[in-house]
């Protein structure tokens, strides 16, 4: 198998609480890999390793073989980009700029034009070209979320000029958008997934992560629950016992991909249509 | 979809970005040029801008017939170190208020906040004060040569005791260190407090004179001691600027973006340090320059760093030797501490910030 990234048995513990606890996982080129767990399953915490914030307290992580915590910073960005939750700035940069910077350490020794046209064509792939003017900070919460993406698309689109094999990470990348932004930027990183980088993102909604994932995985209190194709993870059961919630669960006609509706939801239907 | 065709290009943004900042830097150039004729003609001796720059320019030109009389000895051996001095410093201070704002990711920081200041105003008094106890009359002139070097190290010092205390397994908290910045300011300036309550008339003199901050003493001995200080600061400092752009967006995302993060903040601290505290040393307290300058680049230009460095660094030249200027002329043949005009003009600018940062920020 293509595989680009590795982890063994990767754990971080603080005292006797674990936040992560002997996770392995693998992710291929190409692939794209979603998490999924309620809150305080050691998501985001997985994901901090992952990238290489946080350096495990056991297990090891390997990108291309390479173990994690011994490539430099400076090398690793052109090898992996992450989008982190919307954060806000507290100095009125530009969108445009807030892009650039994404590429100005990755893309230092690109000619200007190259660059200006990476920065423009990740405008354009999170949809936000027509904001390129505007001050970061006067932007709502799902439009700079957008420019999030665009900054960590940039990324990977200077870091292939020296690598082209490629880890994207994406942590609640929906959270704060609308219904059409979310579709828009999980086919954006399909897109990528189809020109070989390989993504790790998070995700809540268990019905985005079903259509978009090529297997999910799923956490429970740091330990993996399970770790498979949609169809197979995502069951009545397993939502039962990990998030506690009772689902009714079709699988409609599109590939058999499961879709889920809490059962709750479902009886308040059933009343209003009562009524 | 949008109307991407309405929007202006990448491209063209970045054009408009240079354009300005092109305009930008031949203005600030051309005003440092014209503040410093009117500054090496002004004083107790009047001297026209004509024979100013036909000094300079001899003096440039190492044209000795033009070097001989009253008026280039004026000028040379009083006015241009003064006005070099002021350069220097207001560069120094305003470049760490930058610095300072970037690498707190807070408009509001200034090494004044950290307790930078405080540090070298509190081993200064203590030269002031002590000087005298310790080497009694034998050191007269002892405390002249004490004085910057024990500002120094105070600054330094304050600056290591904060990073000891903020950091934690190689990792700054920015938090913290803002909360010991008061503290340790608090404490510096208790003591100081205490310095002047012991200190006798004369010392008592030199103290608040000092402490106001003044340009007075300028002499090339304090600008040869300044200046290797400082000019490395100025020249480094264009190479943090990519790293602390990143560091704004979170450390995290730094980091990420290939940032050696540990690395660019041990920097920025440690030049902060050694800025304040040799501008401090060989002016006294000179406030809020650090934090005005920054904010009108910014107004001006944007925040970004490859920009607001350099500029910061020759605004602020600008505005010490005007208000130096200011200092020296408004109540001839007496002179205002500058300290005193800085902080007239700035502190009401702080206020204006926080009222304006209230409406815009946190609405």
């Amino acid at each position: 198998m293509n595989t680009l990234l590795e982890a063994d048995r990767i754990g971080v513990a603080y005292g006797r609480h674990k936040p992560v606890d002997a996770i392995s996982l693998s992710v291929a080129a190409g692939e794209i890999l979603v998490v999924v767990g309620p809150n305080g399953a050691g998501k985001t915490t997985l994901m901090k390793l992952l990238t290489g914030e946080l350096a495990p307290s056991a297990g090891t992580i390997r990108l291309e073989g390479v173990p994690l915590a011994t490539i430099p910073a400076w090398k690793l960005a052109s090898q992996r980009a992450v989008m982190a939750q919307a954060s806000r700035l507290a100095f009125p940069f530009t969108v445009a700029e807030v892009v650039r910077i994404g590429i100005d350490s990755v893309g230092r020794a690109l000619a200007r034009p190259l660059r200006e046209r990476i920065i423009a064509d990740a405008l354009d792939a999170a949809d936000i070209a027509h904001l390129a003017a505007r001050s970061y900070q006067t932007l709502s919460g799902g439009e700079q979320q957008r420019v999030q993406f665009a900054r960590t698309f940039a990324q990977l689109q200077a870091g292939r000029q020296t690598s082209t094999r490629q880890v994207l990470f994406l942590d609640e990348p929906v959270a704060n958008l609308d219904l059409s932004h979310q579709i828009a930027l999980m086919e954006s990183a399909t897109g990528l997934a189809r020109a070989g980088v390989a993504v790790i993102a998070v995700l809540h909604d268990l019905n985005l992560a079903a259509t978009f994932a090529d297997r999910i995985l799923v956490m429970s209190g740091g330990r993996l629950h399970a770790l498979g194709a949609p169809g197979a993870v995502i069951t009545r059961a397993a939502v039962r016992e990990v998030f506690g919630v009772d689902l009714c669960r079709e699988a409609d006609g599109t590939g058999g991909l499961p879709v889920v509706l809490p059962q709750h939801y479902a009886g308040m239907r059933l009343a209003r249509g009562a009524a | 979809m949008t109307i991407a065709a309405e929007a202006p290009s990448v491209a063209g943004l970045f054009a408009s970005r240079r354009r300005r900042l092109a305009i930008g830097v031949g203005v600030f150039v051309a005003l440092l040029v014209l503040l410093a004729v009117l500054s090496l003609g002004s004083g107790a001796v009047k001297i026209a801008p004509g024979q100013v720059v036909r000094v300079m320019t001899a003096w440039a030109t190492g044209d000795s017939d033009g070097l001989a009389g009253r008026d280039a000895l004026i000028i040379l051996s009083i006015r241009v170190p003064r006005l070099v001095l002021a350069c220097l410093i207001g560069a120094a201070l305003a470049v760490s208020g930058a610095l300072m704002q970037g690498l707190f990711r807070n408009p509001l920081a200034d090494p004044g906040l950290v307790g930078v200041s405080s540090g070298a105003a509190l081993a200064a008094g203590f030269t002031i004060v002590l000087g005298d106890h310790l080497f009694g009359t034998v050191a007269a002139q002892l405390p002249f040569v004490l004085l910057p070097f024990g500002a120094f190290l105070g600054g330094l010092a304050a600056t290591l005791i904060l990073y000891a205390v903020a950091t934690r397994h190689g990792r700054t908290s920015v938090a913290i260190m803002l909360l010991a910045g008061v503290a340790l300011g608090a404490f510096a300036g208790a003591l100081t407090g205490l310095l002047a309550f012991v200190s006798d008339d004369r010392q008592l003199r030199d103290l608040t004179f000092w402490s106001l901050g003044s340009l007075s003493g300028a002499s090339w001995t304090k600008v040869a001691t300044v200046t290797p200080l400082i000019l490395p600061i100025l020249l480094a400092v264009p190479f943090l600027a990519r790293g602390l752009n990143a560091l704004l967006l979170g450390e995290a995302e730094a980091y990420h973006l290939g940032i050696p993060v540990q690395a660019v903040k041990r920097a920025a601290i440690l030049m902060v340090a050694v800025a304040v505290g040799a501008g401090v040393a060989a002016a006294g307290v000179i406030g809020f320059v650090g934090i005005v300058v920054p904010h009108l680049i910014r107004l001006l230009f944007g925040p970004d760093h490859r920009v607001l460095l350099p500029l910061s660094a020759l605004l602020g030249a600008i505005l010490l030797t005007g208000a130096d200027l200011l200092a020296r002329t408004m109540v001839a043949p007496a002179e205002l501490p500058i300290g005193i005009l800085t902080a007239a003009i700035g502190a009401p600018f702080f206020l204006w910030l926080l009222l304006r940062r209230d409406r815009t920020l946190d609405a």
